[in-house]
């Protein structure tokens, strides 16, 4: 999709040859090169505007206490909010177009999903080992290391450095661990300052939500939401939701923060055995300013991110943003392996219920997630209800296989928001079969009584056509004419989820088993 | 019994008992371009940083002169420019925050991506990186490898505290996958094709 022939033309329009290249635009205010649309980091391949009219922003499910999220409810809101469900549904979808391309120019990809897939389990069932290896050699490089068994510990430990070097203000990268430990919130409660310095994540920081997304944690909203929120928080004009303006008024606003914080803190990609090191991926260099602009530098890492060796890393780095974004990498792919002279490094080692999971014969490997995103990007009901309506630290496919193992109560209706159609294993950089985990976990809901009233019906009457094939046959024969003559009321009740938002396909005039036994007898 | 302990307890207790071997790794290369160099520039350009093309005989500096000139601060890690920022001078890497144009050398460079990789040696200080505006990367022509596989063999991994790959200038696309160059890096990234040891110049 590179190089619209409309972005072309604005771009000479603007005129290329007289201007630096990078200041021509596209019809988006995106940059071209050479006549061609760039798209790399998260960048759209194609002008996606938002229209004018403004429409509130669809926020996510009720968190009510333990009680099981409602994920079909607030999908509903976001449906309900027609020019955020289509920016949504096309910006991720184009990503997952991206990613596609970026698949097909490299020969060897199939070879290095596999390559990713056992390099991971070969760590994880050697975990133990590859720790300690990580442990003693960062320790070696000046490292200060730090063990975790949940978030809280997590945020207690962060919070003791910080209270060891006086420190009252962070800035931070983006980290989805942290989100899982509850971090910000806790750092609130102890009067640290925690200013997150990705664009995306400051947005949901300024607006008190979660990230919506691992990759693009502000994709449910549109430019209008931005522009609402930065003129709160940031002093920018409501009117202007120009996107050029809206980034620049936080890079601005945010640069002192960095330039004066006390302590910086980043996530990590991968940590290397092999190595004692870390290494960090942004597109904006917001990690590498929070590692090297404060004299203290916190890594928090799980202890799933360690791989064996740097030869290792290459597999991974290859896979990662094109599968995230269809960018061949990021704008910035960061190796920290201590600290710099004068300055000083903590890394913690994150359990919080990995160790856990690894005891789990269908979910262990879902541990292998290196949190790229493609699943939720590919997913027709992630792109259509927002990341927000899942109402837990992650969303989409992914989120639906590991949300149980933090609370198997709370989210035991997530695992029942997929259609099953198993494009997310498809996609899956590091090949978890992901929808066939979300069928096993099903079954656990309802070996465990997790599931609602009228799932428990439906589910009880299907079990016995099902265990019936003649029962089966005419009950199918049945329903059929049925969906084409029923009323409308009928099949689009609220009773049956399947029919809200989405037109019953017509039923075929005769199904497979009849018509094969017709033409079976007459041949 | 310490955290530590519990957890690596709690993984060896868990760990799946299954045959998973490592995998050799290949190097991908066989069908490595004839030109480095062009894949390396239509990688850069893709991701959104400028490559300086020299006209024959030109001197190499001469089409960064004019910017260099017409910058209030001008911080150079490179031996071959001369700023009006001393890097000796730095105490804080926030000093950094007011440089127009920073230039560093990178040890090498990556075609498949249009990565180049900067080490702390060749920063001097670190945030020379990322507080300028704008970074010019001064890198030989020579120094160019196919693939990531064949990066990640470099010895730079292996020494010193911190190394990067740099892909064009810092990015950011969160808002309606509108993309902005200079999030909270700079704003441009543009390389340089200078030989090593070529002579220091005067500006």
């Amino acid at each position: 999709m590179k190089g619209l022939q409309s972005d072309i033309l604005i771009a000479m329009g603007a005129g290329a040859g007289t201007r630096p290249v990078e200041s021509a635009v596209s019809a988006d205010d995106s940059p071209v090169k050479n006549g061609r649309r760039l798209q790399h980091a998260e960048g759209a391949s194609r002008p996606l505007h938002s229209t004018t009219a403004r429409e509130p922003q669809p926020r996510g499910a009720r968190i009510r206490g333990n009680h099981r999220v409602d994920q079909t409810e607030a999908a509903a809101r976001f449906i309900a909010a027609p020019q955020h469900e289509k920016m949504h549904d096309d910006r991720l979808w184009d990503l997952r177009t991206k990613r596609d391309g970026q698949m097909h120019a490299i020969p060897e990809w199939e070879e290095l999903r596999a390559l990713a897939s056992a390099i991971k389990e070969h760590t994880l069932t050697h975990l133990d080992q590859y720790l300690d290896e990580f442990e003693q050699n960062a320790r070696a490089n000046g490292v200060h290391v730090h063990w975790a068994m949940d978030g809280d510990e997590h945020n207690q430990i962060v919070h003791g450095i910080l209270r060891d070097h006086g420190a009252k203000t962070l800035i931070k990268s983006k980290s989805m661990l942290t989100e899982e430990c509850g971090f910000r919130s806790y750092m609130a409660r102890v009067g640290i300052e925690v200013i997150e310095t990705d664009l995306g994540e400051r947005i949901q920081q300024l607006d008190n939500e979660d990230p919506s997304h691992v990759v693009v944690p502000a994709v449910h909203k549109l430019r209008g939401d931005v522009a609402e929120l930065f003129a709160t928080h940031l002093g920018t004009d409501p009117a202007d939701d120009n996107v050029h303006h809206l980034a620049e008024a936080q890079r601005q606003a945010t640069r002192p923060l960095i330039l004066d914080a006390d302590a910086g803190m980043t996530g990590c990609n991968f940590a290397i055995a092999e190595t004692g090191g870390i290494t960090v991926c942004t597109n904006e260099g917001n990690a590498d300013l929070s590692a090297n602009v404060p004299k203290l530098h916190i890594a928090s890492v799980g202890i799933e991110k360690v791989i064996p060796r740097l030869e290792h890393l290459a597999v991974f780095i290859r896979l990662l943003s094109r599968s995230a974004l269809g960018s061949p990498i990021t704008q910035y792919t960061s190796h920290i392996r201590g600290p710099r002279d004068g300055g000083e490094m903590h890394v913690v080692l994150v359990d919080n219920g990995r160790s856990a999971r690894l005891a789990l014969e269908k979910f262990w490997t879902s541990l292998k997630c290196i949190r790229c995103g493609a699943c939720m990007n590919t997913c027709p009901v992630y792109r259509r209800s927002g990341g927000l309506s899942y109402g837990a630290t992650y969303s989409g496919p992914i989120g639906l296989i590991i949300d149980p193992t933090f609370n198997r109560h709370k989210y035991s209706s997530l695992p029942f928001s997929s259609s099953l159609n198993g494009s997310c294993s498809n996609v899956c950089p590091v090949k978890i079969n992901i929808h066939e985990q979300i069928s096993a976990w099903r079954q656990v809901m309802a070996e465990n009584h997790e599931l609602t009233f009228v799932k428990k019906a439906a589910m009880k009457a299907a079990g016995v056509l099902l265990a019936h094939p003649a029962l089966y046959r005419v009950a199918i024969a049945t329903a059929d004419s049925a969906l084409n003559g029923l009323p409308r009321f009928a099949i689009y009740s609220r009773l049956n989820a399947w029919g809200k938002h989405r037109e019953v396909p017509h039923a075929p005039r005769e199904s497979f088993h009849s018509w094969y036994k017709r033409n079976r007898s007459a041949s | 019994m310490s955290s530590r302990d519990r957890i690596l307890a709690s993984v060896r207790a868990n760990l799946p008992r299954l045959d998973r071997p490592l995998p050799q790794v290949p190097m991908f290369d066989a069908s490595a371009p004839e030109s480095l160099l062009a894949l390396f520039k239509e990688s850069l350009y893709d991701m959104g940083g400028d490559f300086v093309d020299l006209a024959s005989g030109e001197d190499a500096l001469q089409p960064i002169r004019e910017r260099l000139a017409a910058a209030k601060v001008v911080c150079s890690a490179a031996s071959e420019v001369t700023g009006n920022r001393e890097l000796s001078s730095v105490r804080s890497p926030r000093d950094l925050a007011d440089v127009d144009i920073g230039v560093v050398r990178a040890a090498f460079a990556v075609a498949e991506t249009g990565s180049v990789c900067l080490t702390q040696y060749a920063l001097v200080v670190n945030s020379l990186g990322y507080l300028p505006q704008h970074l010019i990367v001064l890198l030989d022509p020579t120094d160019i490898v196919v693939n990531l596989h064949h990066a990640y063999r470099r010895p730079e991994f292996l020494q010193g505290h911190y190394v990067v790959f740099h892909t064009g200038p810092s990015a950011t696309a969160d808002i309606e996958g509108v993309l902005i160059h200079g999030a909270q890096g700079v704003r441009t990234l543009t390389v340089l094709p200078l030989p090593r040891a070529a002579r220091p110049s005067n500006h």
